[in-house]
């Protein structure tokens, strides 16, 4: 097998990723494992943005319903079933069935992009809405409740297949979620090299010309939207049972605007880039936190005003465009 | 003509608002014929070509192709049926570079090692060999153009159809495209429709000139050119002055 650059360079990362998941666990404090973690688990929802929008060129801006379709989709289930696994699959598969409805009108409908966002900004407000209102003992969906707008407390952990008892402590909750945000990225990378995302691409760059060329660009944009609402789904299972909690607040506009955020700021068009600018602003969201230095809604709105004037491309691209031009002129 | 049809329309008609674009257009070409589509600007053969490539939904009328009805067929569904479609305005892969982007199109209706050998003959007879690797978007506008072309062929299609694919071009840009559309053509059918009248002259042989709407003659090139009525509602003084 051949092997180029970029190769060697998803090599090294595979192994700094599994390396970190062995020795991080060791040395670091348990508080920073927790934050670690999560981290890791919202960097996975941001792939799947990156994923839809960055390569699909859908702008989802609701990206966040399928990641609380997914959590509230676990949590119901575990408090009716008491076993982690099925309510994984579930979590995974409750988001994509609801994408499949929900992009089939709107890719079939052809609904343009920006009618497009504005569709899936209003569905997670209608989700944040309808849990909202859903307090009391009447909302019930089996033996769990609801809870409205106090969310779902005590949802029980992951535990090994078929064994209740034995369920992940925290060290190995990050190790899952680093596990499971590797998988993601290498699966995305897998898939945008297949034809698949070759034509996927394509789309995006002129959806008149693919489909003059034979692709039925409907077809594969609901195959994306939905493959990006599994795997937020999928961030919204581990994020449920990292925190114990899931609460209507995941359908909100402040957090469905943070994953894009996210991904402007890593650089539209790249996964890396999705994960580099996850974990950037949410360490500087608890740092700010724990400092109390200064708000961190006001510093992040200006750390977003000055990426949008100065690095409008993000940091990934940017750096690539740096490199690349350093490497000219040193020939 | 040249054997049974290969694309027919029956009483195509589009209006907009009350205005009928195309009026009732009853319309044939043969298998492997190349016909220009002619007119002055409004007389609908923009119209006319748009709602035989998927672009537009006619008000009334059939589109057949080798005798099934097409009409309203979605453009992915027409590309299906081998036919090579080229807008107006180029619609290429600005983001993705010369190789991929006639990959993408060969590869839709061959297996990867057919289109690998597709892709190299096209970059090859089409010229565009040195700029393989050269991102589509920065490439200048002929270019363009004949990379669109050689997706077109890449998918190897039955019948083309081109519009205006010479707009905007300088004239020797004109005279390579005439003879990039030789080799295309084969024994293929193609429809072209064009305003550049040196260009039909090229690669000419039957013309339709179109008229408010309808089809006003249909004759060989030379008949064409010379024949009053078009000279005056198309050509005017400016045939006088090529001719």
């Amino acid at each position: 097998m051949k092997l180029g650059v970029s190769d060697a360079g998803r090599l090294a990362l595979a192994a700094a990723g599994v390396a970190a998941m062995i020795v991080l666990p060791r040395v670091v404090e348990l508080f920073t494992l927790v934050e670690l973690a999560v981290f890791c688990i919202l960097a996975i929802l941001a792939l799947s943005l990156a994923f839809v929008w960055g390569f699909g060129g859908i702008l989802s801006f609701g990206q966040s319903a399928f990641f609380g379709l997914g959590g509230y989709a676990y949590a119901l289930a575990i408090a009716n079933i008491g076993e982690s696994t099925v309510p994984i699959l579930l979590g995974i598969l409750v988001p994509m069935l609801f994408a499949v409805l929900l992009g089939y009108f709107m890719f079939y409908g052809r609904i343009s992009d920006v009618y497009l966002a504005v569709i899936t900004l209003t569905v997670s407000l209608i989700f944040y809405h309808l849990i909202n209102s859903t307090s009391g003992p009447d909302y019930m969906i089996g033996k769990a409740r609801l809870g409205g707008h106090n969310g779902i407390p005590g949802i029980p952990p992951i535990n090994l297949p078929g064994d209740p008892a034995a369920q992940l402590d925290i060290a190995v909750v990050f190790q899952v979620s680093l596990a499971t945000l590797l998988l993601v990225y290498f699966g995305l990378r897998a898939l945008l090299a297949s034809q698949f995302g070759r034509v996927l691409v394509a789309i995006r760059e002129n959806e008149l010309r693919a489909e003059l060329l034979g692709y039925d660009a409907r077809r594969y944009k609901l195959f994306a939207f939905t493959i990006g609402a599994g795997i937020a789904g999928l961030a919204g299972v581990l994020f449920a049972t990292w925190g114990s909690f899931i609460g209507p607040s995941v359908f909100s506009i402040g957090f469905s605007a943070q994953i894009i955020i996210w991904i402007i700021i890593g650089g539209l068009g790249t996964l890396g880039g999705a994960v580099l600018g996850t974990v950037l602003i949410q360490y500087l969201t608890t740092w700010l936190g724990e400092s109390k230095i200064a708000d961190a809604n006001l510093v992040l709105g200006v750390v977003f005003i000055v990426f949008v004037l100065l690095v409008p491309n993000g940091l990934v691209p940017t750096a690539r465009k740096l490199m690349s031009a350093r490497r000219r002129v040193g020939r | 003509m040249i054997g049974a049809p290969i694309i027919e329309t029956r009483g195509l008609s589009k209006r907009f608002g009350g205005v009928p674009a195309v009026d009732g257009v009853d319309f044939s070409l043969g298998e492997g014929e190349l016909r220009c589509l002619i007119g002055p600007n409004g007389a609908g053969k923009s119209t006319f070509f748009k709602m035989i490539t998927g672009q537009l939904r006619p008000t009334a009328g059939q589109v057949l192709f080798r005798g099934a009805d097409v009409t309203g067929y979605e453009r992915h569904r027409l590309a299906g049926l081998r036919i090579g479609i080229k807008t107006q305005v180029p619609n290429v892969f600005d983001g993705l570079d010369v190789r991929e982007s006639l990959r993408l199109a060969a590869r839709r209706f061959h297996r990867p090692a057919a289109a690998a050998r597709t892709v190299d003959d096209i970059l090859q007879t089409a010229g565009l060999a040195a700029i393989a690797g050269r991102k589509v978007g920065e490439l200048g506008h002929g270019q363009r153009q004949w990379i669109e072309l050689g997706m077109l062929l890449a998918s190897d299609p039955q019948l083309l159809l081109l519009d205006e694919p010479t707009a905007g071009m300088t004239t020797d840009e004109v005279a390579r495209t005439a003879a990039l559309i030789g080799t295309m053509r084969q024994r293929r059918a193609m429809i072209v429709v064009e305003h550049d009248m040196q260009f039909v002259r090229m690669i000419a042989e039957v013309v339709t000139v179109f008229h408010q709407g309808r089809v006003l003659m249909e004759a060989p090139v030379g008949e064409v050119l010379r024949d009053p009525r078009v000279r005056e509602v198309y050509l005017g003084r400016q045939a006088d002055r090529h001719a």
